[in-house]
């Protein structure tokens, strides 16, 4: 049941991302900054912690999931550390996958050569 | 400005026009099973690794930016997205194939304004404003 909801989740938002794309003549990135800004605000009134319980990696693997773990950062770090949260917050749970990006993308770029 | 929105007119009638429905069927099916690796490895992680769900979801994450990463860089995720559509570029590893692909394309011009400068020249736009809006409605979520 869990991987039939990832599945339809995850492949509802690809989908209409495409049709947004085709259809409105937007570029990938802005669809993707759209759907970041999305996952914010989904993140920030809730709603988006439902949908990941409905839908596990179906929900977090679309880049509104990145969004969704900036904001939720600083919710969850807000208990503790109140006003600080708003800045050292916001890393504290999508600085795993932007770290991780950023730094793997630079070894690629020492070891490979770029093709075509 | 005119002679721009006469192009725009002019130019719309030879445009091909995208098949909506195929590409849109294609991008769910491909999206949908990536999200169902991604769940199934998720719940692998928990089985084998005896972790949190937590920690499994950032693992599973984490995952799927290595394998895009090492993907662009031996040069097959190219072709990959291309036919999957948003299927494969609205996902992180979309995200991460920015970046990677970026950094990679301007290698030649330098380690400092190659490499580093460039990073960011196509997914800086997903970070910039992802923080932006975090940053107000945290703030928003602070005060109320």
């Amino acid at each position: 049941m869990d991987y039939w909801m990832a599945f339809l989740i995850g492949g509802m938002i690809c989908g209409i991302a495409q049709l947004v794309m085709d259809i409105g003549k937007f570029s990938q990135i802005h669809v993707m900054s759209g759907l970041v800004i999305a996952g914010v605000i989904l993140g920030s009134i809730g709603a988006y912690d439902s949908l990941i319980d409905i839908a596990g990696a179906g929900a977090l693997l679309p880049i509104s999931g990145f969004g969704y773990l900036l904001i939720k950062g600083i919710l969850s770090y807000k208990m503790e550390n109140g006003w600080m949260s708003i800045g050292s917050g916001i890393f504290q749970l999508a600085g795993l996958e932007l770290s991780f990006t950023i730094v793997l993308s630079f070894f690629i770029a020492l070891i490979c050569k770029p093709k075509g | 400005m005119k002679l721009k929105e006469n192009y725009q007119q002019a130019v719309k009638v030879f445009q091909p026009k995208p098949p909506y429905v195929l590409n849109g069927i294609k991008a769910f099916f491909i999206g949908g099973l990536l999200c169902l690796a991604g769940e199934a490895l998720q719940k692998g992680y928990v089985f084998l690794f005896d972790m949190s769900l937590l920690e499994a979801q950032h693992l599973m994450l984490l995952t799927f930016i290595f394998l895009a990463i090492v993907l662009t860089g031996i040069g097959t995720y190219d072709s990959f997205s291309q036919f999957a559509g948003a299927g494969a570029t609205i996902l992180i590893t979309g995200f991460a194939n920015a970046l990677a692909s970026a950094a990679l394309e301007h290698r030649s011009e330098g380690w400092i304004t190659g490499v580093a400068n460039h990073m960011f020249k196509i997914g800086g736009a997903v970070i910039v404003y992802g923080i932006v809006v975090a940053y107000l409605f945290g703030t928003i979520h602070l005060i109320f």
